[in-house]
C-alpha cells in the first residue's frame, strides 16, 4: 500500500500542473502583502468605515503579520478549491486520457484499494498546499510585519484577539481547511471516475464550488433555512469560527475561548460525511465501471 | 472617554466643599487648582464594553498634560478608544465664560451630592451643558454629564480609594453614543453558524457604549515628552 501511495505521489508532482497551484498560491500571497505593505492603512480604513470618526484606529499596530494573514485567507480560501480540483480532477480521468486505467486496475490490488489510495495521495497533496500557504502567508508576514493583536473584521462587529491567543487558532484553521478542501478534492475525485478526460472533473468541481458559494453567500431567508445549511460550501468557512470568541457578561472578550465549538464541530462531521459519500460514491461506480481506457 | 480625562482634572477642584459660596468664586478656586496638576501618567486597567466591539481587557498607560493634552496607549496590543471630540478641556472652560448654576441637592449611591450645571455662553461652543454630581463631604466629584453638540450625552461615574486624598480616581466608568458597524457579507465572508440573532434595523443605533478604567498608580507632575501625544 505505501508503495502505492508513493507512486501516486510521484505521479501527481510529476507533472507541471501540480506547482502551478503553488506558483499561483506564492504569486497571490505576495501581491495581497505588497499591496498591504504599501497602502495597509486603506484597506484598514475601508473595514473600520465610519468607525475612524469616532474611535482612535492604532492602523500600526493593526497591520501585522497575523491581520495579513487573515486578510489572505479570507481572499484566497475561497479561490483554492479551484486550484485543488487541478489535481484532483485529473485522479482517475487522467488515467483514463492517457490510456493507463486499465494498466493500473489490471495490478494485484482491488479497486477499492487503488482508489483509496489515489485519495489518499490528492489529500496529501491538499494538506501540502496549504502547509505551502501556511508557510507564505504565515510565516512570511510575520517576516514583513511583525506581530501584534489582531482585528478581526465580521459583518457586524469587530474583534480584537491578544497575540498570545492566536497562534493556536491559526493551526486550528489550518486543520480544519485540510478538511475542507479534501472535501472539494473528494468532489472532484468523484467526478473524475466519469470521465475520460480531466478537463470535464476539473471544470465541473469549479462550476458546483462557484455555485454552491453563492447559494451560501445570497442573503435569501428562503435559502439561508433550506439550502445553505446542507451546502457544503457553507460549512468549509467554519475555520474563521476559530476566529471568533465568546464574550462576557461585560461586554470583554475572553481570551482564548470560541464563541460556537458546537457549530464548528457540526460542521465538521458535514464536511466528513460529504467527503465519505462522495468517496465511497466513488468507489462504488469505479467498482461496478467496465473500464476501456 | 478622552474627552472626560481631559475635563478629569478640572473635575477634581469641583470637589472644594463651597456650598455657600458664590459659583463665580468656587469656579475662580477650581481653576487656582487645578493649576497645580501639570501632567500626569497613570497605570490602569481599560475594559471595553462596545456593542459592536469584542476586545479583551487590555493593560493601558493614560496621558495627560495640561491645558488639553490626552493620550491612551496600549503598549502591548491594540485598544479602540473613543477620540476626542470636544476640544476643550474643563480647563481651558474654566477660563471661558458660561454661567455656573447651583441646581440643588441628590445622592449617589445614598452619597449626598451637590448638583452644579456649567452652562457656556457662547453659543457656537460644542459643550452644551455639564452636569457635575459633587460629594461636598469628600470634596470629590461623582458623576458628571456632559452633553455636547456633536456626540449627545457622554455620562462619566467615578469611584475613588486610594488616590481619593488627591482627589484621583480608582475607577472611571465612561459611557456614551454609540454608531451602528456593517460591512458587506459578500466582503467579510462570515462562517455562519446558523446561532446568530438577527436584531431589527436600527437597533444598534441607539445604544451605548462603556468604557471602564480602573487605575493601578499614578505619577503627577514628573513631566512628559511632547512624543507620548503623536
Amino acid at each position: 500500500m505505501w508503495s502505492l501511495l508513493q507512486i501516486e505521489l510521484f505521479k501527481i508532482f510529476r507533472k507541471s500542473r501540480t506547482y502551478i497551484s503553488f506558483g499561483a498560491i506564492a504569486a497571490m500571497v505576495i501581491i495581497i502583502q505588497a499591496a498591504l505593505k504599501y497602502d495597509g492603512k486603506s484597506y484598514i480604513e475601508f473595514l473600520v468605515g465610519g468607525l475612524k470618526d469616532s474611535l482612535e484606529i492604532p492602523y500600526d499596530h493593526i497591520l501585522n503579520g497575523y491581520f495579513v494573514c487573515f486578510i489572505i485567507l479570507n481572499l484566497l480560501l475561497i479561490h483554492i478549491p479551484l486550484l485543488i480540483a487541478l489535481v484532483a480532477g485529473d485522479s482517475i480521468a487522467g488515467e483514463a486520457n492517457m490510456g493507463t486505467l486499465r494498466l493500473l486496475v489490471s495490478k494485484p490490488v482491488s479497486r477499492t484499494q487503488l482508489m483509496l489510495i489515489k485519495f489518499a495521495a490528492t489529500v496529501i497533496y491538499t494538506a501540502l498546499l496549504l502547509i505551502w500557504l501556511a508557510f507564505i502567508s504565515l510565516a512570511l508576514s510575520i517576516l514583513f510585519f511583525g506581530t501584534n493583536d489582531i482585528l478581526i473584521a465580521r459583518n457586524d462587529s469587530l474583534e480584537i484577539i491578544r497575540r498570545s491567543d492566536v497562534m493556536w487558532r491559526y493551526l486550528a484553521a489550518f486543520a480544519y481547511a485540510t478538511v475542507a478542501l479534501s472535501t472539494v478534492a473528494a468532489l472532484a475525485f468523484l467526478l473524475s471516475v466519469f470521465a475520460e478526460n480531466s478537463i470535464g472533473p476539473i471544470v465541473s468541481t469549479i462550476s458546483v464550488v462557484i455555485v454552491f458559494t453563492l447559494l451560501s453567500e445570497m442573503q435569501i431567508p428562503l435559502y439561508d433555512r433550506t439550502v445553505k445549511p446542507w451546502l457544503f460550501t457553507s460549512h468549509m468557512l467554519a475555520w474563521k469560527g476559530f476566529f471568533y470568541t465568546k464574550v462576557d457578561a461585560g461586554g470583554s472578550a475572553i481570551p482564548g475561548t470560541i464563541e460556537n465549538l458546537q457549530a464548528i464541530m457540526k460542521s465538521f462531521w458535514v464536511l466528513i460525511a460529504y467527503i465519505t459519500g462522495f468517496v465511497a460514491s466513488a468507489i462504488f461506480i469505479f467498482n461496478r465501471k467496465d473500464i476501456l481506457s | 472617554m478622552n474627552r472626560f480625562l481631559l475635563f478629569f482634572p478640572a473635575f477634581l477642584f469641583f470637589s472644594t466643599y463651597l456650598p455657600a459660596q458664590d459659583a463665580g468664586i468656587l469656579i475662580q478656586s477650581i481653576r487656582e487648582k487645578l493649576e497645580k496638576i501639570n501632567d500626569y501618567r497613570a497605570q490602569a486597567s481599560l475594559k471595553t464594553n462596545i456593542p459592536f466591539l469584542r476586545v479583551p481587557d487590555a493593560e493601558v498607560t493614560v496621558y495627560y498634560k495640561k491645558p488639553n493634552r490626552i493620550k491612551i496607549k496600549n503598549e502591548k496590543g491594540i485598544s479602540l478608544v473613543p477620540k476626542e471630540s470636544v476640544s476643550i478641556s474643563l480647563y481651558s472652560l474654566l477660563n471661558g465664560k458660561y454661567q455656573v448654576i447651583d441646581a440643588g441637592k441628590d445622592k449617589i449611591n445614598n452619597i449626598p451630592v451637590r448638583i452644579v450645571k456649567l452652562l457656556p455662553e457662547n453659543e457656537n461652543a460644542d459643550l452644551v451643558l455639564a452636569t457635575l454630581y459633587i460629594d461636598a463631604s469628600r470634596l470629590l466629584v461623582l458623576k458628571a454629564k456632559i452633553t455636547t453638540r456633536e456626540n449627545g450625552t457622554d455620562e462619566v461615574i467615578l469611584s475613588y480609594g486610594k488616590y481619593a486624598a488627591s482627589s484621583l480616581p480608582d475607577k472611571i466608568i465612561f459611557s456614551f453614543n454609540t454608531q451602528d458597524y456593517k460591512l458587506p457579507k459578500g466582503v467579510t465572508f462570515d462562517y455562519d453558524d446558523g446561532s446568530q440573532k438577527k436584531q431589527p434595523p436600527g437597533d444598534q443605533k441607539n445604544q451605548r457604549g462603556k468604557i471602564e478604567i480602573s487605575y493601578h498608580s499614578y505619577e503627577i507632575n514628573r513631566g512628559l515628552s511632547e512624543d507620548v501625544f503623536k
